[in-house]
Parts: structure tokens; C-alpha cells; sequence
């Protein structure tokens, strides 16, 4: 038994921001493998549910006549991975999303969950922000558009109002035509395990494929929201695909645009050498898979120093840590404590919010 | 305060009153008996307790069951034939002895019924990759990736022949 008051199944996403908007403390539920996973362990119990998870209005991936594609918030990951417009034009987003959990949790899960969440590590989020994605939500006042990039105020926080429902992801057609990108995600184990961290690229090539004419760089766990690097997508526009110097740019310049921390999974040492190396090689895979030469791997163990300089420290970033570096140190000392700590651990992260709101930040 | 929900389980159409804040595990297992459906973590994390709904295997421990009213479940329980025995997907895994303690199981069954249903062959790393959402403590998992492989095989047989 959940420890929850009631819930309500919604008829449709209006009379859900209804309910939501009678009882200011209800929680919306969607897949559940969030928020069940926090009633689980206390956290939020007692409250009314309210229910979109049988609402098919917004389920589904659409093509539209203008070539933009819809993604509809209820969607589960799993639909998206086998979705053929997916497929088609965003692989980059089924393969990322096939990173979650595991099968079951893909089958449960859906997309609109995990970026409303609001956690760092979620595995869909950094390509999301590649994309440009466009967050539809409806609220008691009516329908309102966000960009993804103002989406994301801190770890577990959005900037959508307790009776605002997310409806759909749009991606415009100007990010998906002649778009190429790889998502990379760093864990301990291949299955049923949180990023340590999360890189995502997308490039497209000029048209004799030899520079890279516009590129994209979005991490998950870097910092305590998902992040664009500006600055780093800025130094490689109009370079050659093969420059390594110009990667080298590059990745310096992503590692001034982040802020990892330590956390029981990794260190912020560890993790900043995942930002450097994963860079290198998401945009190596991108620059291939749009048929392109990539630089020589060689550049990748050559500028190992690039870690070690606490590029970090660098105050440009947007997203700070404030209150996400207050319970690393718990994580610790369930690692110290017993020997099944991980299980615990991940578990406690899991459930939210003890991990700065993220799961892992 | 229960509420009467029905639902079609192992191919019969089952009516019951139940809690709505009832995980469909604990429906499963407290209302209907079917214990093959294990309580393992409870947080989505072993697979113990998957069962397939409409289909789709998925964990009932964080599913509610109000979620499930008029839709399909299949659990170990729905697998035997008209006459008792073992479904083909059950066979391979005593074949193969990729059984040790059992409790982890009858997810993976269920797990592999949807691989099997899928039709198609799968390298060893793909079934890796589907089994993944299941924890073993027992086998090391080799034996098991053994027996949905063989039963994979065979109905690819069946389908041939057929
Ligand atoms: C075992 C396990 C492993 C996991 N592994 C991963 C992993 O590897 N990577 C990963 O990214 N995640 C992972 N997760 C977390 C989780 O599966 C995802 O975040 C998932 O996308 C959540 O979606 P949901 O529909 O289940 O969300 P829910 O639990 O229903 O909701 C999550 C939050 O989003 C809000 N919400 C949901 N839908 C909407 C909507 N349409 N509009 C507005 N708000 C909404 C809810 O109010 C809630 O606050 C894992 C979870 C479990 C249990
Ligand atoms: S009991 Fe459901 S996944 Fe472990
Ligand atoms: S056989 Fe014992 S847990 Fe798998």
C-alpha cells in the first residue's frame, strides 16, 4: 500500500490542472517511477495523487506538416525508442532515451517525467537541451511555451507551477534538418544505474562536410541542472571536423561552462574528466555519423592535464551548487557504514530530493 | 474505501474490490493468489515482481492497480497449457538448469515470454541488454541467457513449421 490520501485519474489534461489547482497538495503522477519511488520512502506521503497516466491525449510522437515533431509528455521511453519518426529524424533521442533504467522502467517511465522531475541526471534532458525543445504546459491560466533552456531553475526545480501540466515537447524542424548527434552516458554499470555523467552533441556539417557549420554541447550531472556550453559550441562553429586543436578549444572551453561536485558515485575530479573526455568523444561520433572525418583520438589522452586545472571555479556558470553539496557527505557515511551501501545508496538517491533534488548531481 | 475494478488476468475477466492505493503486486499476490509474482525490492530496482500488461512487461510493485482496470495481466500462473504443462519458455529454463533458488524467476520468465512473443533472434549482448531490469543472486545469470536463447530458438522453429 502507498501511503498517499486518494487518487484521482484524470479525464483529460484540462481536468487534471483542475484537480491540481483545487488542492494545493496534491502531486501529479505520471509513469509513478519517481514519485512512487518517494512515497516508498516516505517522502511526500499522505497526499492526494493526481493521475495522467491513462490519458492518451498525450501520448505519441507526431511528425507535423510543417516539419516540426511532437512529443507527448505521457510518452514512455520505450515508445519512443521504436517510434519510426524517431527513428527517422531524432535517433540521437531513442538511443538516449534506451539508456534508462531498465526495460521495465522504460516500458513505465515517460519523457514528459523525467524533464519535469527536474533532475540533473535525467537521461533525456541534455538531449533535450541539443534539441532546443520547446515545453508545452497548460495551466488553470491557459496554454504557455518554455524554452527547455529556461526550464530548469536548480536541482528539482522547474519552473512549472503546481497545477501546470506538461502536454508536449516540440522540436522545431530547424534542429532536426541535416542534424546529426550521440549521447553518451557514463555509469558504473551498463544497465539499471543513474548517470555518473551525461553528454550530448549534435553537429551539423557544411555541405562538402569538412567544417562544422553550427554544433550543440548539453551535459547531465556537470551541474546541478542540466547545461548548455555556449561558449564551447561558439569556439568550434566554422572549424574543420578533423582541428584538433579546435576540439582542444572546445573541451577547455566546456569545462569553464560547468559544476560538477563530489557525490557518493564520483568525485568532481572524476567527473570533470568525463566532461572533457566524453565531449570528445560524442562530437567525434556526431561529426562520423554525419559523414564527416573526425579528429585523431590521439588528441584525447594528449590533453589529460585539461582536468586537472580546477576549470570549474570559473563563476560564468549559470547554475551554482548552493544547495546541492549539503549531503554528499551522508552518502559517505552509508558507504562507510555497511557493506550493501551501494543498493542503499541508490536507492536513497533514487528517491529524490537527498541528492540536491536530483538524483545525482 | 475499496472500489470495484475488473480486469482480465491469466485470460479470465476477474472483478474485485481493491484499495486504490494498492500497488498491483500486492493485488496479485494478497487478492488473487498469485504467488509466483515475488516481493523483492519494491522500488523497481530487481524485477522480481514483473508481470506483463498488455503485453508489456513491467514492475508491479511501483504500478497501481487502478491503473490495470480493463486492461490485460499475465503472470507465471497464465502460462500452462489447458492441461498443465509447462509452456515451452518454462521447459528451456529446467533444460538448461538455469534455475538455482528461484526467486528471481518468474520475472525473468515474464520478461522472456515478451522477448520470445517478439519473434525474432537476438545476439547474446541484446538479451543481456532485455534481462537487464532483473537481478539473480544466484545463477550468474549465463545459465538464464542460455534458456531464452533456447527458447527463442524454438519458436523460430515453431514458426517455421507453422
Ligand atoms: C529502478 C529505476 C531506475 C531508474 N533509472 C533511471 C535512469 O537510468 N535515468 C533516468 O533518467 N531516470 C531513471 N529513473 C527515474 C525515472 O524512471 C524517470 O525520471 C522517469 O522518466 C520518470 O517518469 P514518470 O512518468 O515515471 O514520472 P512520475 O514519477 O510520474 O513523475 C515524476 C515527476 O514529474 C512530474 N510530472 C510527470 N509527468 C508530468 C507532466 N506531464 N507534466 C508535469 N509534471 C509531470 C511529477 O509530478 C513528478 O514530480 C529510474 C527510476 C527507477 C525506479
Ligand atoms: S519488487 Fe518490484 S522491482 Fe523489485
Ligand atoms: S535463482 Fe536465486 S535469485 Fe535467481
Amino acid at each position: 500500500m502507498f501511503d498517499i490520501e486518494s487518487i484521482y485519474e484524470a479525464k483529460s489534461v484540462g481536468d487534471a490542472v483542475r484537480a491540481l489547482n483545487e488542492r494545493p497538495d496534491a502531486e501529479l503522477i505520471s509513469g509513478g517511477t519517481d514519485v512512487l519511488i518517494r512515497l516508498r520512502a516516505g517522502k511526500g506521503a499522505g497526499r492526494p495523487l493526481v493521475s495522467i497516466h491513462e490519458l492518451s491525449e498525450i501520448k505519441g510522437v507526431e511528425l507535423q506538416e510543417n516539419g516540426d515533431i511532437r512529443i507527448g509528455a505521457g510518452t514512455t521511453f520505450v515508445k519512443i525508442t521504436n517510434s519510426p519518426v524517431i527513428q527517422q529524424y531524432i535517433p540521437m533521442l531513442g538511443e538516449a532515451v534506451d539508456t534508462v533504467g531498465g526495460p521495465q522502467i522504460r516500458s513505465m517511465g515517460t519523457i514528459g517525467g523525467n524533464i519535469c522531475n527536474g533532475a540533473t541526471s535525467a537521461d533525456s534532458a541534455s538531449t533535450m537541451f541539443t534539441l532546443e525543445a520547446e515545453i508545452v504546459l497548460e495551466g488553470p491560466e491557459g496554454e504557455r511555451v518554455v524554452p527547455i533552456s529556461e526550464f530548469y531553475i536548480g536541482p528539482g526545480q522547474t519552473v512549472r507551477q503546481h497545477a501546470e501540466v506538461c502536454k508536449y515537447f516540440l522540436i522545431r524542424r530547424d534542429s532536426i534538418d541535416g542534424w546529426h548527434g550521440r549521447y553518451i552516458k557514463y555509469g558504473k554499470r551498463k544497465a539499471m544505474e543513474i548517470a555518473t555523467l551525461g553528454c550530448a552533441v549534435r553537429v551539423k556539417l557544411s555541405s562538402d562536410k569538412k567544417l562544422i557549420e553550427d554544433v550543440r554541447l548539453a551535459y547531465g550531472v556537470a551541474a546541478p541542472t542540466p547545461v548548455r556550453c555556449h561558449k564551447a559550441e561558439a569556439i568550434l562553429r566554422g572549424r574543420r571536423t578533423d582541428d584538433e586543436m579546435a576540439v582542444e578549444e572546445f573541451v577547455k572551453a566546456a569545462l569553464t561552462e560547468v559544476n560538477p561536485r563530489s557525490s557518493w558515485r564520483a568525485s568532481k575530479e572524476f567527473r570533470l574528466q568525463l566532461i572533457a573526455e566524453l565531449a570528445r568523444r560524442a562530437l567525434a561520433d556526431a561529426v562520423r555519423l554525419a559523414g564527416g572525418k573526425a579528429a585523431d583520438e590521439i588528441a584525447c589522452w594528449r590533453s589529460g592535464s585539461l582536468a586537472e586545472s580546477d576549470m570549474a571555479d570559473d563563476t560564468s556558470c549559470k547554475a551554482t551548487a548552493d544547495s546541492a553539496s549539503c549531503d554528499s557527505m551522508a552518502d559517505k557515511e552509508v558507504c562507510a557504514k555497511t557493506g550493501s551501501a551501494s543498493t542503499d545508496a541508490n536507492r536513497r538517491s533514487r528517491t529524490g530530493e537527498e541528492e540536491g533534488g536530483g538524483r545525482d548531481a | 474505501m475499496l472500489e470495484i475494478i475488473s480486469m482480465r488476468v491469466n485470460g479470465k475477466d476477474v472483478e474485485l474490490a481493491i484499495d486504490p492505493r494498492e500497488s498491483l503486486l500486492d493485488t496479485l499476490r494478497r487478492r488473487l493468489g498469485l504467488t509466483s509474482v515475488k516481493k523483492g525490492c519494491e522500488v523497481g530496482e530487481c524485477g522480481a515482481c514483473t508481470v506483463l500488461v498488455e503485453g508489456e512487461a513491467i514492475d508491479s510493485c511501483i504500478y497501481l492497480t487502478v491503473w490495470a482496470k480493463g486492461k490485460s495481466i499475465l503472470t507465471v500462473e497464465g502460462l500452462k497449457s489447458p492441461t498443465g504443462e509447462l509452456s515451452p519458455i518454462q521447459q528451456a529454463f529446467i533444460d538448461e538448469a538455469a534455475v538455482q533458488c528461484g526467486f528471481c524467476i518468474p520475472g525473468i520468465i515474464m520478461s522472456a515470454v515478451e522477448i520470445v512473443g517478439a519473434g525474432r533472434r537476438y545476439e547474446r549482448d541484446e538479451l543481456r541488454k532485455l534481462l537487464s531490469g532483473h537481478l539473480c543472486r544466484c545463477t550468474g545469470y549465463e545459465k538464464i541467457i542460455d534458456a531464452v536463447e533456447k527458447a527463442v530458438e524454438a519458436k523460430l522453429a515453431s514458426q517455421r513449421a507453422g
